[in-house]
């Protein structure tokens, strides 16, 4: 488009748009800001935004004061794991349901999608007594294992992609005499690398944020995950601001790198989970 | 690498399946059909596993006075009826509705013209960046934030309202009438950008010769929103509006870190009533039996909504 010039009507709409991102972006500035205040300057009013002086020990407090480092190891080794098995079997079933015909494949796959309609809290009881009985309750297993094996949406997405690349790229692998799982790891799977960077960037931001899950499967703190450390936090310093602040930094900061990495990604995936109708 | 989505041209054309040219046309079928399952084999457990077998036995231990470990008691219906005339129950279900008539309409609205204002603007790609942001972000560590901005005394809300209008402002989180509303407000917070995203989306997929045609015939912006926009933007709208009351019929997170269900029950949603009435009262038949009825909300619903978006919904072609 041309530039015209700037007309008021330009202006206008940037002011609105400036000060609608300033609201969405003032908690987390805020956030980052207290997390190195003193506590004193938390009930001075008018706020002030600018720590005087800057309190970096928050941030040691704050780690010391729960095992936010166990916490933090937790969720990492988990999310790993779950990324990286999700990855792999999401992509192997949208592979199959995409370009491999066998038989039942459409009800099965409608059965998959079907899934995605019920909602967590329904199925959260018999799992938590499926846990019980296998004696997975307060473990990682519990968090992992599931999500590890069962994305219906990560299937779902990935099917989209390998619907999309043209038939001729496997019939000549076919015809050398490829077998199907070369076909998928060789050929097929280094074609849908931002499909797979899409869901894995989905991934880790669900298994990062969660909270009702380990909330109802684990019960020992050395075991909690991030969020889960968070709240705790939340209960017992509910009036130490600061060192709540610094705890949810730390919290947010590893989503607000990958997301500023993968937004190209994580935007292309919510456009395209859009488009499923 | 631009890879397109289903239903483009490069999927559509099919030729014969090439095991089939070769002659020993069974043996290629059966083997065919062994790697389809050998593909889809590890998430076919996980279906099976984690979500059919919890889904059958969800439904019958909604049938069962059962604490999870003691004996079991067959009590048919009873829990369903039982739930329906809950005062906990009901409390629950108000709320929740209440908090979907506040959050969802606002959300879809404020998400449309946040659209609609960056669809044309320069430097879309970081508004897009700071609006989108919320919505990916831990909500306990957001729970967390927002207890501060909305605390009644040194809260930065109640501080600008009297400093800038000298007004006192509610106590948000502990006044029962300001609690929904104000995780209302955190949940429109948050949710913004994903719909946008999805209207954005949406908004690319209008052809620009409808509004050529509609500048020639001499119509103005608010016009070409009305008559245009608004119109071709309904297949998102409706799939935003589907996902959001979905959305906000899950809530429990935020009044779970924030308020505890309070005050008075004021923000103790349905979701919230579920994790009580297992995990606190360990009335497990009486949960799931609430579970079920959410689903069964949420599932009819959603097919209301599919049944009255045929007077609404325009598709392009």
């Amino acid at each position: 488009m041309p530039y015209r010039g700037l007309r008021a009507s330009t202006v206008l709409l940037h002011t609105v748009l400036i000060i609608g991102a300033c609201i969405m972006a003032l908690p987390f500035v805020w956030m980052v800001l207290s997390s190195l205040k003193d506590l004193s300057q938390v009930f001075v009013v008018p706020p002030k935004w600018i720590p005087d002086p800057f309190v970096w020990s928050n941030y040691k407090d704050s780690l010391t004061a729960l095992p936010f480092g166990r916490a933090y190891l937790n969720s990492f080794y988990i999310n790993v794991i779950v990324v990286v098995s999700q990855l792999v079997t999401c992509s192997m079933a949208a592979y199959a349901f995409a370009k491999i015909s066998f038989p039942f494949r459409e009800p099965l796959f409608i059965l998959f999608l079907a899934t995605m309609m019920v909602p967590g809290q329904v199925t959260i009881i018999p799992l938590y007594l499926i846990m019980k009985n296998i004696g997975w309750l307060d473990t990682h297993l519990a968090i992992i294992v599931p999500s590890a094996l069962l994305n219906a949406f990560g299937v779902f997405l990935l099917r989209q992609f390998f619907r999309g690349i043209p038939k001729e790229m496997e019939e000549a692998a076919i015809v050398d005499g490829a077998n199907r799982w070369t076909i998928y790891a060789r050929i097929m799977l280094p074609l849908i690398k931002p499909a797979l960077s899409a869901l894995g960037i989905f991934t880790f931001l669900g298994m990062w944020n969660n909270f009702f899950n380990p909330l109802i499967f684990l019960s020992s703190t050395d075991k909690f995950t991030v969020p889960m450390m968070l709240n705790l936090y939340r209960g017992m310093y509910s009036t130490d601001w600061t060192l709540m602040m610094a705890g949810a930094s730390i919290a947010l900061i590893p989503v607000l790198i990958v997301y500023i990495i993968g937004q190209k990604y994580i935007i292309e995936g919510v456009t395209l989970s859009g488009i499923k109708g | 690498m631009n890879v397109q989505p289903a239903g483009s041209p490069g999927a559509a054309p099919s030729p014969e399946r090439l095991p089939e040219r070769r002659g020993s046309s069974l043996s290629s079928k059966t083997s065919e059909g062994l790697w389809g399952y050998l593909f889809i084999f590890p998430q076919l457990l996980g279906l099976v596993a984690f979500s059919l077998i919890p889904l059958v036995s969800a439904f019958v231990i909604s049938m069962m006075n059962w604490d999870g470990m003691g004996t079991k008691q067959f009590v048919g219906f009873q829990n369903f009826i039982g739930q329906l005339r809950d005062e906990e129950f009901r409390i629950a279900l108000v709320n929740t509705v209440y908090y979907t008539i506040l959050s969802v309409p606002t959300g879809i609205v404020l998400a449309m013209l946040v659209a609609v204002g960056l669809n044309r603007v320069r430097g879309k790609i970081l508004y897009r960046l700071i609006y989108f942001m919320p919505n990916i972000t831990m909500s306990v560590a957001v729970a967390v934030v927002f207890m501060w901005l909305f605390n009644a005394d040194f809260g930065l809300i109640n501080m600008y309202l009297k400093q800038w209008f000298g007004i006192t402002g509610p106590s948000w989180l502990t006044d029962s009438r300001y609690v929904m509303p104000s995780i209302a407000m955190l949940s429109v917070w948050m949710g913004l950008g994903g719909n946008m995203v999805l209207f954005l989306a949406g908004l690319q997929g209008i052809s620009r010769s409808y509004y050529e045609a509609a500048e020639i015939d001499g119509a103005g912006k608010w016009q070409q929103l009305i008559h245009i926009t608004i119109p071709l933007l309904s297949p998102t709208t409706f799939f935003v509006t589907i996902m959001s009351i979905i959305g906000s019929f899950q809530v429990f997170d935020q009044s779970f870190v924030m308020t505890s269900g309070g005050p008075a029950k004021a923000s103790y949603t349905l979701v919230y009533h579920i994790y009580e009435t297992a995990f606190a009262d360990f009335t497990f038949g009486k949960s799931t039996a609430a579970a079920v009825i959410l689903f069964l909300m949420i599932l009819s619903l959603t097919l209301f909504q599919m049944k009255m978006s045929r007077r609404w919904v325009h598709y392009e072609d």
